[in-house]
């Protein structure tokens, strides 16, 4: 109880985070509680009358392959965000161990490290995932376990990044040179001295490569790449374009999956202001 | 301003292992994958009724023989980098034999068209407004667009396309009564001949591009005022500008020559590391609005099974990107004097 206020005073003065995790909190009760609510079934094709705007029966109306999109949204905003979860936590793990090991440790491993990440910087991962993605699966039919493990192909760069650079510079300061001349071992110093003190940084590449995954998984899937079965949010969005919900002027289908999209990605960016307040005490902000 | 050479071999040598770290991720994922590209085109051409069986089997045959895909691996690696390297990126298998750089040719001039519009206009006006927000002597309304910026640059630009698409092309169209919006999709009206020496061509590709370039605005302006003002910010403090101040010399003066000036590097370099993410979110945008240029022909190669256009397309797109960047790697000494490059 005293860690939830404690939490709740330190929002006060930080609104950016206390947002970003209100908006995210709701996003994930309206994903989880709402499929005690709806029929999960009308979340797929031909359960529904096609093309009904919002009434008392479909509050969010039906789309024209007759899903409920009240259910889909429910369905699909949740699977959305746990591709972006899968993805961002293998990203965060693997980049945590090289970011530490290689920024620690130096030499040819670092050196190769960095190169790699570097090149792969260079290269935009969204090319790289369509390539990925077209090429070692059929595009129309991957589990949503296989979008997620293609997404983390590439979501461990950006952590690696920052937290070798953070590494990088925290290994010369005194607490760590103390740390090394009273014996600790190099595994000792990463968990017990420079990992705590790192803790912001790490969510901070956590709620990035979070949302780098969504990301990816929604400009797939905007081109049809990915479970067409599924009624994810990036696929709600190719399923629009397909049936030119556009000329038939059905809002309801258009804009709920952009304003869930948007929900998102509003939240990580509101979660990382926060956090950079949190990483950065000093630096305060007036967004 | 002398460039140590040892700095500008270095960036060389960077670029040629991007060129061929992509060429060779380009080569091998289409070996390691079960699919086969020649099989399934055929396949496609087969199940939409163009071919028979037998000459399916021959098409099959003659495709793989055309593609070099009968000759040892090692051959195909070789004469893939030696073609890579001049720029030959092979032919498209669906509308055998045009060559994807031909196709490369009639669409890339649309994106840059559109996408460096938008990412020049967004650079300079979210720059400009970045440094007036975080002067302390510019007017205090500036800062109430900072809130609506920086939530826009949240979104994906082609989520943003959407909406625009919505509300300024089919909702306008009904609001007017038909009387004004924008298109809905294409770069040019479908009635309009191509013309380079028509001026109301041009006035027509300018009207179809609004909308796209439009959602690449919109998103990436924020991105660009939110970095500017934090080194404003900064810079403002240091005493440098003090000492301009206290020479008496006027406020634009000190503004422009002295803080703005100082501003600039990180968002250069900003502007470089950002170059992969504009290039995705204009190929993005354009498929959104079925808009003629690379992007939009990327997800067509896609939706036909075309793979030999899909690999050279993007291996196009990420040379384009390696070179700006080594472009830019080069520009940057000439920008800030103060870094030394000998180590």
């Amino acid at each position: 109880m005293g860690k939830t206020k404690g939490f709740l005073s330190y929002v006060r003065r930080n609104p950016a985070l206390g947002w970003g995790f209100g908006i995210l909190l709701a996003l994930f009760l309206f994903t989880t509680v709402g499929q005690l609510f709806v029929v999960r079934e009308n979340a797929y094709p031909l359960k529904v009358p096609v093309n009904k705007p919002p009434s008392a029966q479909y509050p969010f109306g039906t789309d024209s392959q007759g899903k409920d999109l009240l259910a889909g949204m429910v369905v699909g905003t949740g699977m959305t965000l746990s591709i972006g979860m899968i993805a961002g936590v293998i990203g965060l793990g693997v980049g945590t161990i090289l970011g530490f090991t290689s920024g620690y440790y130096g030499g040819i491993f670092d050196t190769v490290v960095k190169f790699i990440v570097d090149v792969l910087m260079t290269i935009p991962s969204y090319l790289l995932l369509l390539l990925i993605a077209t090429t070692v699966t059929d595009p129309g039919s991957m589990k949503t376990v296989e979008m997620a493990l293609i997404l983390s192909i590439v979501s461990w760069v950006g952590p690696t990044r920052t937290i070798r650079s953070q590494v990088l510079s925290m290994k010369e300061r005194a607490f760590v040179m103390m740390a090394k001349l009273s014996g600790m071992s190099g595994i000792e110093i990463i968990l017990k001295e420079m990992m705590p003190n790192l803790m912001p940084y790490l969510a901070i590449s956590l709620a990035g490569a979070v949302s780098g995954g969504v990301m990816g998984s929604l400009g797939l899937e905007a081109l049809g790449i990915g479970n067409r079965r599924e009624p994810t949010l990036g696929m709600m969005i190719y399923w629009v374009r397909y049936y030119g919900a556009f000329l038939r002027g059905m809002w309801w289908w258009i804009l709920e999956p952009v304003i869930a999209i948007a929900l998102v990605f509003i939240a990580f960016l509101l979660i990382s202001i926060g956090l950079d307040e949190v990483a950065n005490p000093r630096v305060r902000r007036k967004v | 301003m002398r460039i140590p050479l040892s700095y500008v071999l270095k960036r060389i040598g960077f670029l040629l292992m991007v060129m061929w770290t992509a060429a060779t991720i380009n080569f091998i994922l289409p070996h390691l994958s079960p699919k086969d590209p020649v099989a399934e085109q055929v396949q496609q051409k087969i199940s939409s009724g163009g071919l028979s069986a037998e000459s399916a089997q021959e098409m099959q045959e003659a495709l793989r023989t055309l593609y070099g895909l009968d000759k040892p691996l090692w051959q195909q690696y070789v004469k893939y980098l030696w073609n890579t390297f001049r720029f030959d990126l092979g032919r498209s298998i669906y509308s055998y034999p045009r060559e994807v750089m031909d196709i490369i040719g009639q669409t890339i001039w649309w994106t840059v068209g559109f996408g460096g519009t938008a990412t020049v206009l967004a650079f300079v006006i979210g720059t400009v407004l970045g440094a007036l927000v975080g002067w302390s002597k510019a007017p205090k309304f500036l800062s109430a667009l900072i809130p609506p910026l920086a939530m826009f640059s949240a979104v994906p630009s082609f989520i943003l396309a959407l909406v625009l698409i919505y509300f300024m092309s089919f909702k306008l169209q009904q609001w007017t009564g038909g009387a004004f919006y924008f298109p809905l999709r294409g770069g040019y009206s479908s009635e309009t001949i191509i013309n380079i020496a028509d001026l109301n061509f041009w006035k027509d590709v300018i009207w179809h591009s609004i909308l796209p370039a439009l959602s690449m605005l919109l998103v990436s302006t924020g991105g660009w005022a939110l970095g500017m003002r934090a080194m404003m910010v900064t810079v403002e403090g240091a005493d440098y500008i003090t000492f301009a101040e206290a020479k008496g010399l006027k406020n634009r003066r000190v503004f422009f020559r002295y803080a703005l000036r100082n501003c600039m590097l990180p968002q250069i370099t900003s502007l470089a590391m950002q170059l992969g993410t504009i290039v995705t979110s204009a190929t993005l945008v354009e498929s959104m609005f079925s808009y003629p240029g690379i992007g939009n022909r990327l997800g067509t190669a896609i939706s036909q099974f075309d793979y030999y256009t899909m690999y050279g397309i993007i291996f196009f797109l990420v040379m384009g990107i390696a070179v700006a960047t080594f472009i830019v790697d080069m520009i940057y000494p000439f920008l800030d004097p103060r870094i030394s490059y000998g180590s």
